[in-house]
Order: structure tokens, then sequence, then C-alpha cells
């Protein structure tokens, strides 16, 4: 085997790819993960750090018991990344809200619930809607426009920028190759073996693990699979270190373990990472004080935006080729709440080189298909 | 002046109130721009001419009558009819040239036609071991407290480092009756070498004489030692100084090695900017009449690369000049010629004081416990150690260790991050890069921010 | 660390921490707390070590301060005004105040 030939490439050097090339070390594999320069769109520096489960799964039943495994899992992968690398992600499950402003805000989300749990196949799990006097009782600090809101106590969240650096240190000290600036920009596939053609020189490998994000649309062709996206920019508002005062995730806002409060999620269709629009923070910005208005002095040090890796559907895309035997495409939106799966379930099922159909056979871009189809 | 009763739109915004932009504001507004001026501190002045319009120093030869040259231009802009408005925060400018400021609180958002940033420059990091303890400050801003509130060091004073303000801050403490222990010269000896063949130029330059005197006025009074390396030591307060087995009992010491351009504003507003190599810092990409690369936005000062505050007035005036010209072409104004004129002179012997004065590598790029970034304590040896992880810019360094993260947002540590990096990659700080940057460039608080304007499109991208 | 140059200015008080110390017209809260003695203003939200005002130009935010009940103020950039009430900052800054 030449001195760049690996067992399995792994395409994309963000959280999907990192959890993934860990997984598949741990399985013994020789592996290399081919990342971009430092300032090109990563998903994986912008992310709200959620490990969130309510309301995951409307539209495709299956994703909600996949998300319920990974929130089960991460417990102990987060663990197993200590023992590794001595880092703490500080992952926390204290159960998480979606907050309403109005009661139109609240019946929304009533009914969202409920057409969520009347989906056929629907894992059964507990969101209880509370009126405004039994979220104060658990989150006291809410401000007069909080009408209610909706509790999960499986919704939990991680420091994820600490966790994007744990992984990298754990594959750099598995002996994982990290290759920046190695943007690929063809794959072939001769002799039973991937070349991956990069901005860095070819890379060879057994098997190909495409976790791009956004960029396996351009990428899966190549290997006879299809990634349809559509990705989406998100704004972020992070404010100074403050002392905890918040016990509990809220969809919206969460505060880290280090103090800072992150406040975001919104959407806007644009793929422009550097550009910000004011008035979507100042709307968070207004959002956050009337849910919380001890924060209306708390100074923000930091915004951003980021893309969103979102597929076509929203809902994770697992397939492997069936020209191209060895390619794998492994792409989600929530990299974070579905690290465990990938470094746990995905990455074991590619060292074997076949997914399993049981766990993820819903999740196949087969699916755009047979809607359009129908 | 409270931000309600700004206009919501100028003709010319010019953002800090130094030589650069006392000097555009005054130019711009004479000729009938509506010109708004917002400067940070309590007056006029920036750093160089700090505390001008107010100064306690009775004694006028403490500071040297080159600080007193900034009288005539605060007057200048004053009389000019722009608009001046101090205790003013910019945080926010894009390439719409929309403007975000703060005044006491309270946020306002306003357009321009044309932008000049004049937001000055900062003291480059000097990231040795002990720089965060009480009792070790920077030499500018030991001389802020002597220009603005007549403030001198008392009890033991070390200064440390190299460069003309470090020699000028140490005349002016000794004349105004103050003390220092020992001057810690950490020039290089091979940087003769290296300014030898700008000598010529600056034997020309009005520096020359000036930092002769400067240099023989310090050394009569003053032990100065050439060092290689300095250290603060103590626990919780500095308590001695070390330097190449020297220890020095002290407590205060003040560092410099130079000053760099402060960019975080035009960075943020999408300005390009690119490594300079001689002045060892990341300068802004202009033309000669100082403008960026975002249409409508200028930089002048020593934003746009180190040169001095009187270049600095100059490139303020040949940018208002610039401004005026695309706004009034048929105002009245002079022909930028002569401001070029003067500043080429003032430009001569800057080439030889880059070289004479450029840091040290050891005192720019810190190893082991050495902190580099302040706010968030992260230390040099964590930097390099993920910089051989394969943690190529400072982008992903920051999300990796949270360097830059802090409410100084990269000031104090940016430089020295894209060091770092360099060097353990074996590639150039160009390469490297910066920090990628956005509003607010200064930190507002959650109220303010929830205070902007809002179009329906905004809020429906968050309300759903 | 730092005394006076000469007899200038009006003077004013502010308190510190609750402890009245004299500051002059002029003064910024950095330095009226240098001129009095003080040797940090505050303790970092990351290891809870000490700090003092570094800059003095509003770019390091080493000497942010609680003044009149808001924390984060950068001392240096804030005038000092008869009666002000100036609190050392430790650790993180506490929601709402």
């Amino acid at each position: 085997m030449a001195a760049d030939s690996y067992d399995v490439a792994v395409v994309g050097g963000g959280l999907v790819g990192v959890a993934t090339a860990w997984g598949l070390s741990r399985e013994g594999l020789k592996v290399v993960v081919l990342d971009e320069g430092d300032r090109d769109v990563r998903a994986s520096r912008g992310n709200f750090a959620l490990v969130w489960v309510q309301s995951k799964g409307l539209g495709l039943a299956p994703y909600a018991g996949w998300t319920i495994r990974s929130s089960n899992a991460w417990g102990g992968f987060s663990d197993l990344l200590k023992q590794e690398t001595g880092l703490d992600v500080c992952f926390q499950r204290p159960g998480g809200f979606t907050l309403a402003l109005s009661e139109k805000e609240l019946e929304n989300r009533a009914a969202t619930l409920k057409r969520l749990r009347e989906q056929p196949g629907m894992v059964d799990y507990k969101i209880e809607i509370m009126d405004r006097e039994r979220v104060r009782q658990m989150l006291p600090d809410i401000g007069p426009d909080v009408v209610g809101g909706s509790f999960c106590e499986l919704d939990g969240h991680v420091n994820s920028l600490r966790l994007f650096r744990t992984l990298h240190k754990a594959i750099n000290e598995r002996g994982v190759t990290y290759l920046p600036s190695h943007k690929v920009e063809t794959i072939t596939r001769e002799g039973g073996e991937f070349q991956l053609h990069t901005q860095g020189g070819t890379i060879t490998a057994g098997k190909v693990a495409l976790a791009a994000g956004n960029a396996n649309m351009r990428l899966a062709p190549m290997v006879g699979l299809e990634c349809p996206m559509r990705p989406e920019r998100g704004q972020i508002v992070v404010t100074e270190r403050l002392r905890p005062f918040l016990n509990h995730p809220v969809v919206t806002l969460r505060q880290t373990d280090e103090g800072t409060v992150m406040i975001g999620d919104s959407k806007e269709d644009s793929t422009d990472p550097s550009g910000l629009t004011l008035g979507v923070s100042a709307t968070e910005a207004s959002r956050a004080v009337r849910m919380f208005p001890l924060l209306k002095s708390a100074n923000v040090v930091r915004t951003w935006s980021a893309i969103r890796v979102m597929t076509q559907d929203g809902f994770p895309i697992y397939d492997q080729s069936e020209t191209h035997p060895g390619a794998f495409t492994v792409c989600c939106h929530s990299g974070v709440t579905l690290a465990a799966n990938h470094a746990l379930s995905v990455a074991p099922m590619i060292a074997r080189g076949k997914l399993d159909t049981s766990l993820v056979a819903p999740f196949s871009a087969r699916r755009f298909h047979v809607q359009e189809a129908g | 002046m409270n931000a309600s009763e700004l206009a919501s739109s100028y003709d010319l915004v010019v953002i800090g109130g130094g030589p650069a932009g006392l000097a555009a504001a005054a130019t711009a507004a004479r000729a009938g721009v509506a010109t708004v001026l917002f400067d940070e501190n309590p007056g006029v002045g920036g750093q160089i001419y700090r505390g001008i319009t107010a100064n306690p120093v009775r004694n006028r030869a403490i500071l040297g009558e080159e600080y007193w040259a900034g009288s005539a231009l605060a007057a200048e802009a004053k009389a000019s009819g722009a608009s001046i408005v101090n205790g003013a925060t910019v945080w926010s400018l894009d390439r719409t040239l929309t403007v975000g400021v703060s005044i006491a609180g309270q946020a306002r958002m306003l357009t321009a036609k044309r932008v000049i940033i004049a937001t000055g420059s900062l003291e480059r990091p000097f990231p040795i071991p002990g720089w965060t303890l009480p009792g070790v400050m920077t030499a500018g801003g030991a001389q802020t407290l002597l220009k603005a509130q007549g403030l001198v060091p008392t009890g033991r004073t070390v200064m440390a480092g190299n460069g003309p303000l470090l020699w000028l801050l140490a005349a002016q403490i000794l004349r105004a009756g103050g003390r220092i222990e020992a001057i810690l010269d950490t020039s290089s000896r091979l940087n003769w070498l290296r300014a030898a063949m700008f000598l010529p130029d600056f034997l020309l330059s009005p520096y020359f004489k000036k930092g002769l005197a400067l240099l023989r006025e310090v050394k009569a009074k003053v032990d100065v030692i050439p060092v290689g390396n300095v250290a603060a030591v103590g626990t919780d307060k500095l308590k001695e100084v070390v330097a190449d087995g020297h220890h020095i009992p002290a407590d205060l010491l003040l560092l410099h090695q130079g000053v760099v351009p402060n960019v975080n504003l035009a960075i943020a507003a999408g300005v390009a900017h690119r490594w300079n190599d001689r002045q060892l810092c990341f300068a802004p990409v202009l033309d000669a009449d100082f403008q960026s690369s975002v249409p409508g936005i200028a930089v002048a000062g020593d934003g746009a690369g180190i040169a001095g505050g009187t270049a600095a007035a100059e490139r303020g005036r040949i940018a208002a000049i610039a401004a005026v010209r695309a706004l009034k072409p048929d105002a009245k104004i002079a022909d930028p010629q002569t401001a070029r004129q003067r500043l080429q002179r003032e430009e001569m012997g800057r080439a030889f004081l880059d070289e004479l004065y450029r840091p040290v590598a050891a005192l720019r790029q810190p190893e082991g416990d050495t902190i580099a970034c302040r706010c968030e304590e992260v230390t040099a040896g964590q930097i390099r150690e993920t910089a051989r992880m394969g943690c190529e810019g400072p982008n992903q360094m920051k999300a990796f260790l949270r360097c830059g993260m802090g409410p100084c947002q990269g000031r104090m540590c940016g430089l020295t991050v894209t060091e770092l990096i360099a060097e353990e990659r074996g590639t150039t700080p160009d390469e490297v890069g910066y920090y990628r940057l956005r509003p607010p460039v200064k930190p507002i608080t959650l109220g303010e921010l929830a205070s902007l304007p809002i179009s329906e499109a905004e809020r429906k991208a968050v309300e759903r | 660390m730092f005394k006076r140059l000469g007899d200038t200015g009006a003077t004013l008080t502010v308190t510190i921490d609750g402890k009245p110390i004299r500051a002059r017209i002029g003064d910024t809260v950095a330095s009226a707390m240098l001129a009095a003695g003080i040797d940090h203003c505050r303790t970092t939200p990351v290891t809870g070590a000490a700090r003092a005002p570094y800059c003095l130009m509003g770019v390091c935010f080493e000497c942010l301060v609680t003044v009149d009940g808001v924390g984060s103020r950068q001392g240096c950039l804030v005038p000092v005004a008869e009666g002000m009430k100036v609190e050392t900052q430790l650790g993180k800054r506490e929601a709402g105040r």
C-alpha cells in the first residue's frame, strides 16, 4: 500500500466527519480526513450545541427514534472521549424548553406536537405543554411575556466547540491522518480503490465516507450517490460570560458551561456565510430579552452567521453506493445531536462495508424519488 | 449629544477623533459636507493628543511641543462646523455604509454616503510571562494617564521593549519628576544591519534630530540594559522583572514594542487587508487617496499602516479631499498635492524606524505557559500544540481554544495567534490570515441590540 | 503606583467597593482607581486571576468594573462623576446587574 493509501477516506473535517473518523479508527482502520481551509464554510464552527429531541421527526417518524438513540448514547460517548483525551465536552441532559411569547405561539406549538404524535410509526416519548406557572417553577427568571412552553426531559446540550476540538484531538492521538487544505475536487474509482483528487494532491483509499455537509451534493454523484441539499443561513448572538442563571436549555437560548449565553435559531435563504443581517440579530435579541429580562444589560461580545447543512427535506441521508462499492454518504443537519450515532453506529457499519438497514433504511436518499413518484 | 439627536444620514461619517479623524472632519466640513465625527473617548485627540482639550499638565515642556501641536488640529475641527460626538462607540459598519453607534447606552443606526475610518493604532501585543499581572501596563497606557490625568508613576518603575514611544514616554516621565529604575532594551543588534540601508532617508526626516535628542536625554539619567527576554514575576501582582539573569524589583512594568493598526472595524466592514512584513501587522489595501476595497470607505491615519501622528493628519486630509470631490464636485477644495508632499516627508524616516525597532521573534511568538489570549487565558503552548494537530488558521483555533472570543475580540491576541500558527506551519502570516470579525466590534448590550429597527422579513427569519 | 502632577483640577468623591476616594474631574474610573493605589479592578471569569487596567485606551477590556450597578463597564472610558459607585468585578458578571 502506498504511503498515502488508506482504508477509509472521510471527506469533511466537521463534526460529522471527525465523529465518523473517530468511530472508524476505533474499528482499527487506517483513516484519513480530508478538509478544506481555515476560511472555508464550516457549519461545525457555527452550531447551537443542542443534543435535542423534542419535535424531531415531524414528516419522517423514524427520525425521532434515531435521534433518541443518539441522545441515549451521548453520555457513554462523552465518557469515552474524556477517557481518551482528558477533555470534558460537558454533556448535560437536564431537559429542555421551547418557550412561547404569545398564546398563538403556544397554540402552534401544541398543534405541531399533536401532528408529530399522530404520525404512524412514531416512537412514544414525553413532551409536555406547560403553562406559564409550571415553566416559571423551572425557569424562575422568565419575563411576563412568556405564556408557556413545551418541555422534554430528553433534551440536553454540550460544549460543541470543545466537542469539535476533542474529536480532532482524539483522532490525532489515534493516528488518523488529518489533511486540511485538501478540498476534494473529483473522486474516481480504479483498481478496486478510490482516488480522491484534492487541491493538496491525490489520496487513495479503499472506502470513502462523504461527510462534507452541503458539499455532499457536488461529491455524491461522483460515486453513484445523490445528496440533495438546500443550505440556509442561521445567525447567533453570544453574550459575555455570566454567572449561571439558566438550568435548562431553551431551543433558542442556552447558557454554556463557560457562562456565555447563546441566542439564535434564525433561518434565511442565503449561502453567504460572511453576511450578517443586523435586524435578524435584533429580533433574536429582542425575543431573548422578553424571555429573560435580566439579560437586557448583558454585553453582546460576538455575533456570527453560519450556513446550515440542510438536506432537501431536513432529515439525514445515509447511503451506500451500488455502482461504487465502498462509497457512503453520512449527511445531516444535527451533527451534534447525532454525533454519538455517527461515531458508535454508522462508523462500524462503514467499517463492515454494509449499512444496517434495520437502523438507517428510512434515511436513504431514495426517499426523494418515492415522493416524486407518489 | 444623545443618540436620538443624531441625523438618520450624513454625507460623511468619520470614525475616530485622533489626528486623522480631526483633519478629515475639518477638511470636509469646511467644504460644506455634512460631517459627523464619532469618538469613543471623553475628549478628542485620539491617543497621541489624548486630553488635548482639557489637559491637566500645566508645564508644557513635560509633554513636549509635538504634543501641543494637537491643539491647533482640535480647534480647527471644532471651528469647521463638523458635528463632533465624544463618548460615541461605533460598533458596526457594513458595505452599504450603514453605521451602528452607541452613545450612553443607546444604540442607533444611520447611513453615510462616505466613511473615513480613523481608528488609529494600538500597541502590539507583548506576550511575555506574567504580562497579565497587575502592575504590568502598556507604555501607551502610562502615557495616557500622564496626558489626560496628569498621573506620573511613583515607586519602582521599569520599562521594557523598544520603539519611539518608549523613549518619548521615558523622557516625559523624567521631565515630570518621575524616576525609572531601568530600561530593558529588547532591540536586536542585528536590526542595525537591516536598518542601515534606510539611514540616508532617516537622516533627512524630521525624526532624526528629535529622536537623537530624546535618546540622549533619557540615557543620561536611566540605566539602559540590552536584553533578549523579559518576564514579569509575582503572584497576584508584580514583584520583580527578570530579564537575561537580571532581577529587578519593581512596582510597575511598562511594556512597548511598537504600535499596529487597529483593524477590527475595517475588517468587519469587509475591507481587504494584507500582511505588511516590515511592520509585522495586517494593514488595509488602499489607493493613493486611502480608499479601501469597499466603495465609499477610506482608512486614514495609523489604521492605514503606521506612520505617526503628523502623517496621520495629512492622510486624513487626503482622504477627506477625495470624499469632498466625490460628494460635491463643485465645492472649493484644496489640491491634495500639498498634503501628499508633506506626507511623503513625514514617511521618509519610517522604514529606518521600522527596521531598527523591529521586535524580535521571541517576544512576538511566545512559548509554553505564557498567555497569548488574555481574555480567555489561552497559552502559547496550547496554540502551538493545536496548530501541530493540523489546525491551520485563527478561525479554527478560535473554535478549538476560544482565543479571540473574549470581550477584546482578538485585539490583544490576534497577531500573536496568527504568527504562532505561521511559525508552527512553516508558512507566512499572510497565508494564515486573521480572525473573521463581525459586528458588534465593540460590545453592546443585548437591550441595545434589541432596540434596533427590524424589518418584517428579518422578524420572520426568527419567529416561526 | 501613580501620583498626581501638581494640584490641578477640582476634586469629587466616588466610592470603590463602598470606600470613598477622592478623584479629579477629568479622571476616568480606571485612572481614579490607579491614582488611589488600588492594584486590581477585577478577577477573570476564567481562572479568577487578578487584573488591572492595562491599555487605558479602550481596547484590552482588563479594566472592566461595575459602575452604579451595571457590570462590565470599561473603566478607562467612563468619566467619574460625584457619588459614583464603583465595584471591582469578581469572576463572571451576574446576569441582570
